[in-house]
């Protein structure tokens, strides 16, 4: 019975996995990236679901209301997905200036010019 | 003021860094940073003398108590490591103005020195803070302005170095973040001391265990522990010279610090250390790290990457240190931590000078240099006979640290691997001094010393060494206080 | 949304990933509207499914849109990752169930902004009160993270001397779809109107600086696409936003040492009202400005940088 209320989780872990597997597997730089945000936008998930209340409400105080979902996770993840769009930022301006350097973004290919060089 | 003093360490950098991107000339950009660099060293000394007399200091900040409002914590270990932050920052930041300005364009000078105070104010809040989920904002603050800082330097190798430790940095950073999010699951708190005391009650559970694992292997990516440091040695090796003695001397250090406040701190040592086998897995990973790293140091023929692959290998110490899980072990770990930081501050700042005369650190370029550029070899000389553990430097002084406790765990394993990374470390500082020592060169005979304002700051690190390896008594006396206000009496 | 996901990462031609991510955000978005969490699902929608798609278009412009077929062996990530996989499972099984009011996270720490933010704060919406006022210092640091962001992305690309007319990118022949000009004419004001709306209204309903900033900075994105990025400049130079972004730092910076001067810790916003709640307002008021000022320049700016990068080609 307890498992059913983890069903959930599960299904966010198998997002958060279908992310890291394109970061880690995948050559594209931008690929990388879109990979990470997939892992990252399930992280969010886990918190969100944490601070879910069934039969509660969002959590904005209003008459006749007595119970809310948990104010704080929301709060972590709003940080949470400004600091990955920063981080994303970063890394397509890094992306940008690889292929004008190096004329390729393929993970493959840059190690194989990094080690020629 | 001297109330605030704990929070102020942190804000004089993050809010200096603002006005420095709004300024036109790269000298007051570079003022303002030294100024406060500077700054941030007198708090951290005030600080350090506030924490010994009084204790454990509290901040709350927005004047919410924990653990509804975020917490400033700062106990004997917090100080120690924010001392080494700024004092290290504070020779550094003098060093870098002539450095920076051969190095970078003049337009983005501003915004160099921008970020070196992001990156200081990150790192300092880490350490600061009392609350697990302020860390992660904080190390946000100093990865991204690592990332830009590395993928500054010339080579565009710097390039792919800084977006390989994006990935793996963000990665680490999202595991600890998962971690964070099952402990938080599991206690309702986000406060560490909070954290600490509600844990017991569900250690014994599969999520707890699961939580210690992902913060281990997150924290283990940022502190590039072996096999984890893929991303180290490139950024280093071509970052601008004065990012890669910043970085090499503070970032690594705080993400072990945070790994240290974890176990110790939060998670309590007898449960880290039962929950999962971590004294074999790091015991295993830190003898692998420092052989390894140092073997491959050995065939560097670019000096900058021999000393960041050395870095590798001196991370080692410090988590063989941790494997020991022991007072003795965990104080020679700290000591080791801000020892090393001193060390690779002072070497990475001669092989500035080097590259501020020739644009690049080649073992080839170093031929002769014992000659032409006397005092910059000096320091390497006595960075290096540091790293080796020669007598009389501070690298000494924690690599006996670390034999003790190692003998007195009867951990005969760390002994030998200890005296075979030293062995290592002799055979790579030995090629470098060969060459500027006994090769000479055809084509320069004529001094080409680098200028006062680059040697002056190069030789007071070099000096720190020397001195704090001769009188080991006050920083010993601090890393075993941080430890035995860590690990009880067990001392 | 597995589903989705799934097609993103197996899919080799990169616009269609970087569109179904976008899809792939307001899915999410929704996912979260479902849980309760309505500013986490504003805040995604703006920026998973707004901002972060035109980067990544900004991107792939650059860099060319389709993936090689992997050479290297396939197994070694795939193990990586069912292990870290299972792993995380093998947790659940001690985690509370999802939804469960008796769980610890809704026990401890949280009632207390739900029972006393209404007395001790004064807002209706408990999110912005945690936000701006009890981990007012985590919005700092974020803060301060968009403005890294900025600065470093300003350190790698920005800084060109611009040549000649910089064509936008995404529409292809602008000036002659009528229909796109007329629409977005229309459409800008409305949206910067939302966007101010937002930011007012952040402490009654879902909303505040960030979003605000988001929606305001998409405005004028909106404008470049269409006109072009020489027209938007010259409603809001580069120069400008490049000194707005750090000045939302130091806005919301500054009012927590307003608190200092005044005798409270930092970011107390109790000392700055004549009553603390009044306080409180004025506080939150203040530093959602700082955010939104910071949010929206930084957005505006990445796509300024990226477009006239791109453009360069």
């Amino acid at each position: 019975m307890s498992s059913l209320g983890l069903y959930n989780y599960w299904i966010v872990i198998a997002l958060m996995m279908v992310g890291l597997y394109a970061v880690i597997a995948r050559g594209h730089l931008v690929k990388k990236l879109i990979g990470l945000t997939l892992f990252q936008t399930a992280v969010f998930f886990l918190y969100i679901s944490m601070g879910f209340v069934h039969g509660g409400a969002a959590p904005i105080l209003s008459e006749g209301v007595a119970v809310y979902s948990n104010p704080l996770p929301h709060v972590l993840i709003l940080t949470a997905i400004v600091v990955g769009v920063a981080t994303t930022a970063l890394g397509l301006a890094l992306v940008v200036r690889i292929r004008e350097a190096y004329g390729s973004v393929d993970e493959d290919e840059l190690e194989r010019m990094d080690s020629d060089a | 003021m001297s109330a605030h003093a704990q929070l102020l360490i942190v804000l004089l950098p993050l809010l200096a860094a603002p006005l420095a991107a709004l300024m036109r000339t790269p000298d007051a950009a570079w003022a303002l940073a030294t100024a406060i660099a500077w700054s941030v060293l007198s708090l951290a000394l005030l600080l350090l003398l506030q924490v010994q007399a009084e204790g454990v200091l509290s901040y709350a900040i927005g004047g919410w108590a924990a653990p509804w409002g975020i917490e400033y914590r700062l106990d004997p270990l917090g100080a120690l490591l924010q001392l080494l932050l700024a004092a290290v920052a504070a020779a550094i930041l003098p060093w870098t103005r002539q450095s920076a300005a051969r190095e970078l364009e003049r337009a983005r000078l501003p915004g160099f020195y921008a970020a070196l105070l992001l990156l200081q104010a990150g790192l300092l809040g880490i350490v600061a803070t009392g609350d697990a989920f302020n860390v992660f904002v904080f190390l946000e603050i100093s990865s991204l302005s690592t990332y830009a800082l590395i993928a500054m330097g010339r080579d565009r190798r710097a390039l792919t170095a800084a977006f390989r430790y994006l990935i793996l940095g963000t990665l680490g950073a999202t595991f600890y973040l998962i971690g964070v999010g099952l402990l938080y699951a599991l206690t309702g708190t986000l406060n560490m001391a909070d954290l600490a005391a509600r844990l017991p009650a569900v250690a014994d559970t599969r999520t707890a265990h699961t939580a210690v694992v992902f913060v281990t292997v997150g924290l283990g990516l940022k502190l590039a522990m072996f096999p984890l440091h893929a991303w180290l040695p490139n950024a280093y090796a071509y970052a601008p010279s004065a990012v890669t003695a910043l970085l090499a001397a503070t970032a690594t250090k705080v993400a072990l610090y945070v790994l240290v406040r974890f176990v110790w701190t939060i998670f309590g040592a007898e449960f880290a250390f039962g929950a999962i086998p971590l004294a074999a897995l790091l015991g295993v990973l830190a003898v692998l790290g420092m052989l390894i790293a140092s073997a491959v140091a050995v065939r560097q023929d670019e000096v900058k990457r021999l000393l960041a692959w050395s870095s590798v290998a001196q991370i080692g110490y410090a988590l063989a240190g941790l494997a020991l899980a022991s007072g003795a072990g965990l104080a020679a770990a700290l000591l080791h931590l801000a020892n090393h930081g001193l060390m690779k501050g002072a070497l990475f700042l001669a092989l500035g000078n080097i590259a501020w005369r020739f644009g690049n650190t080649r073992l080839s370029t170093l031929r002769g240099l014992g000659r032409a550029m006397p005092w910059t070899m000096a320091a390497f000389v006595a960075g290096g006979l540091s790293l080796v553990g020669v007598p009389l430097t501070v690298g000494f002084v924690s690599k006996w640290a670390l034999l003790q406790a190692a003998l007195a765990a009867g951990a005969w394993w760390l002994v030998g691997a200890i005296a075979l990374a030293s062995l290592l470390a002799l055979a790579y500082v030995w090629r470098v001094v060969e060459v500027a020592y006994f090769e000479a060169s055809e084509s320069r005979d004529l001094r080409c010393e680098a200028p006062l304002g680059l040697l002056l700051p190069t030789w007071l690190l070099v000096l720190a060494n020397l001195w704090l390896g001769i009188d080991t008594r006050w920083t010993l006396g601090l890393a075993e206080a941080a430890a035995r206000a860590l690990a009880g009496a067990g001392l | 949304m597995l589903v989705t996901a799934l097609f993103v990462v197996r899919t080799r031609d990169l616009l269609a990933a970087t569109m179904l991510l976008g899809a792939y955000s307001l899915l999410s978005a929704g996912m979260f509207m479902v849980l309760d969490a309505v500013d986490v699902a504003f805040t995604e929608a703006a920026v998973g499914a707004g901002v972060s798609t035109i980067l990544m278009l900004y991107a792939l412009v650059a860099s060319g849109r389709f993936e090689r077929t992997p050479t290297r062996p396939q197994w070694l990530p795939l193990l990586v990752v069912l292990a870290t996989g299972a792993a995380l499972v093998w947790g659940t099984f001690d985690l509370p169930p999802v939804g469960a009011p008796g769980n610890p996270v809704h026990q401890h720490v949280a009632p207390r902004y739900l029972q006393q933010s209404g007395a001790e704060i004064g807002i209706p919406n408990v999110v912005t009160s945690v936000l701006a006022s009890y981990r007012g210092y985590d919005t700092l640091g974020e803060t301060a993270v968009v403005f890294t962001a900025g600065l470093g992305v300003w350190l790698l690309i920005g800084g060109l001397q611009r040549r000649g007319a910089a064509a936008p990118v995404l529409a292809s022949a602008p000036h002659a779809n009528l229909i796109l000009r007329v629409v977005s004419k229309f459409l800008i004001p409305v949206i910067l109107l939302f966007g101010l709306y937002v930011q007012f209204h952040g402490e009654l309903g879902p909303g505040g600086g960030f979003q605000a900033g988001v929606i305001l900075a998409s405005a004028l994105i909106v404008h470049l696409q269409v006109f072009g990025a020489d027209q938007t400049r010259q409603i809001v130079p580069e120069s400008l936003l490049r000194v707005l972004a750090p000045l939302g730092v130091l806005l919301y910076g500054g009012t927590g040492v307003a608190g200092l001067l005044l005798g409270g810790n930092y970011l107390d916003y109790h000392p700055l009202g004549r009553t603390p709640v009044g306080g409180q307002h004025l506080g939150i008021l203040l530093v959602e400005l700082g955010v939104a000022l910071t949010v929206s320049s930084t957005m505006l700016l990445l796509c300024y940088l990226f477009a006239a990068r791109v453009a360069r080609r």
